[in-house]
């Protein structure tokens, strides 16, 4: 009996510690994928082989080779370039647009949970609308009504992100607009912006970072599809997108162009996943996974 | 019951008109006069205004309004911008293949990922486990399209199983070209269906009732299929709107991958060439769709599980 309690003792042990290994391997890759990233989209026109832009009709739709590492497109122009400068625009748009949703949806959702009544119920209905709808097809509708571009993907975006940062930040200031300190605030005479700006908003940030660093990926994946139906980044600037975008033109002759730029916008989204994942997990270990 | 169901009803009207109006005012901030962008900026004064007659253009934008309302809750989208064609005879060509694609979709995303998650949930942190988890994780990082162009150069390209391009003629043309996209958008959903299977069936099968029918000798198969896993279900039931909705908006990038002539098409080739009536039509289309779902789910929800109060 004894030996098989410890049999299972040992066995749920392991058991955790592989789970913590694991996801913390899986953190790792994902922190230093992150960076490579970054650099990358910092440093992309210092690092190109060849210029992402110059067209050659000599040596249009060839696949990997020395020279070019990922082939070249069916305008003559090296993939491998234009992938790694693609890194540009889809995490400024993956970054950028998170943000602005952030900015916007924590005040939105400050406003609805402090002053709760009409201010609450119009927020939180006009969100709820917002968020009923997935959000390629909000990113399509701005599209649609700003007309295509790199300014009207981030906005695209973020409207599609906004709703899930008030739903947060609203919850997250009904608790904190119960606390004492809050009601020795509006004694002390100030006013209620100024309160949530210095006392609720601090204690707010915490959850709002993580869900920041969690829609990231998914901001990446939005602009990607934006862009592949031609809505977002415009050519000839590239972005992993419209890079598939092209690639579809000549398939059957060279599908490498395609293939390699959705590589990475997988590789991107993943990375982003497993840190985001990561620290949710870190901040919110309860929850089951 | 039925009290729920008519006022969970009636809540679609004001978000239909707010819809309405969003897609309304949204096509009119758009600066550039849609008549030059239909016509060009060469045509004459004279065709701009005939043509601004015909759209009704020339009306104050409140009467544009009401008589946008008006016909578009009767269904009537009027004609293309660009090419002057019944836009209802369009919406009608091009339906069919985006529904076939969202529920046939929906139905390998249940076939596949039902089963792998209570597999992965009852075998946790082994083989199976570790498979599906990568899988799932593979789904969420995948975006659908590139998923398609990597199906379409294996299998139609390479292999020639399927054709490549095109929404087929007659049923088993038709099904020969649906499998493609289908597969397509039933794997990425799979990845979440195979996630909120196994996140419900492993909360369940460490409640009470789970581990009493485990302590009288209840076989484990029973214990999983017949007391946990049907329990488990509702929250995968009921979180199946979303995912038809997640469907239906892959839907878009997918018809562009395989040409398929569906409602996202039509929608993006509105868009690209500014002909504001169709994208009028495929926007509120897409959102009849999207309020219709969300309505259809909570009835569901409200059926099935009885815990659920109906306010």
């Amino acid at each position: 009996m004894s030996d098989l309690v410890e049999r299972l003792g040992s066995d749920a042990r392991r058991g955790v510690v592989a789970t913590y290994i694991a996801g913390n391997t899986l953190a790792t890759i994902g922190v230093l994928l992150v960076l490579v990233l970054m650099v990358l989209a910092l440093a992309g026109p210092l690092l190109v082989p060849h210029d992402p832009l110059e067209q050659s009709f000599l040596s249009a739709s060839q696949g990997p080779s020395a020279e070019s590492w990922f082939g070249t497109d069916s305008f003559g122009r090296d993939v491998f370039s234009r992938v790694l400068l693609g890194t540009r625009a889809s995490l400024a748009i993956g970054v950028m647009a998170p943000l602005l949703a952030a900015l916007f949806g924590t005040w939105g959702g400050m406003l609805a949970g402090y002053f709760g009544g009409w201010t609450d119920r119009l927020l939180s209905r006009f969100s709820d609308l917002l968020m009923s709808f997935p959000s390629l097809l909000v990113g399509v509708m701005i599209a649609a009504a700003l007309g295509p571009g790199f300014r009207t993907a981030i906005i695209a975006i973020a409207i599609a992100l906004f709703p899930r940062f008030v739903r947060l930040a609203r919850a997250a200031t009904q608790v904190v607009r119960r606390e004492p300190f809050i009601d020795a605030s509006i004694a002390s005479g100030r006013g209620p912006f100024a309160i949530m700006a210095r006392h609720v908003l601090p204690n707010i940030a915490g959850p709002l970072i993580v869900a920041l660093s969690l829609w990231i990926a998914t901001a990446i994946r939005l602009e990607a599809a934006l862009s592949f139906l031609g809505l977002g980044t415009q050519p000839p600037a590239p972005s992993w997108g419209n890079m598939i975008r092209e690639g579809m033109g000549d398939l059957v002759g060279d599908p490498w162009p395609a293939a390699f730029a959705g590589a990475a916008i997988t590789v991107a989204v993943l990375a982003f996943n497993m840190v985001g994942d990561a620290l949710r997990d870190l901040l919110d270990p309860e929850l089951e996974t | 019951m039925s009290g729920y169901i008519l006022r969970r009803g009636l809540e679609v009207i004001p978000t239909v008109l707010l819809v309405l109006t969003l897609v309304f005012l949204a096509l009119r901030i758009l600066p550039g006069d849609p008549a030059i962008a239909a016509l060009g900026e060469y045509a004459t004064p004279e065709a701009i205004a005939t043509f601004r007659q015909k759209l009704g253009l020339d009306q104050p934008l409140w009467m544009q309004y009401i008589s946008f309302v008006r016909h578009a809750l009767i269904g009537d989208f009027g004609v293309s911008m660009t090419n002057g064609t019944s836009i209802n005879a369009l919406l009608l060509d091009s339906l069919p293949y985006t529904i076939e694609l969202a529920l046939a979709a929906t139905l390998i995303g249940i076939v596949i990922g039902v089963p792998l998650g209570a597999w992965s949930a009852v075998r946790r942190n082994r083989a199976p486990d570790i498979l599906g988890r990568l899988f799932a994780l593979a789904g969420f990082s995948l975006p659908d399209f590139y998923v398609g162009v990597l199906l379409l150069i294996v299998f139609s390209l390479h292999l020639d199983w399927f054709p490549m391009l095109g929404g087929g003629e007659g049923l088993l043309d038709t099904l020969r070209h649906l499998v493609l996209p289908a597969v397509t958008l039933g794997l990425v959903m799979a990845a979440f269906v195979m996630r909120l299977t196994r996140t419900s069936l492993l909360e369940v099968l460490r409640r009470d009732y789970v581990r009493t029918a485990r302590g009288k000798g209840v076989p484990e198969r029973w214990v999983v299929f017949k007391h946990a896993l049907r329990n488990a279900l509702i929250p995968v039931t009921t979180g199946m709107g979303i995912y038809l909705l997640t469907t239906l908006s892959g839907t878009i990038t997918v018809e562009l991958v395989f040409s398929r002539p569906g409602l996202g098409q039509l929608l993006i080739g509105g868009i690209t060439a500014r002909d504001y009536t169709m994208v009028q039509a495929g926007l509120v289309v897409f959102a009849f769709f999207v309020v219709l779902v969300n309505l259809l789910t909570d009835l569901l929800c409200a059926a099935i599980d009885p815990r659920i109060t109906l306010r």
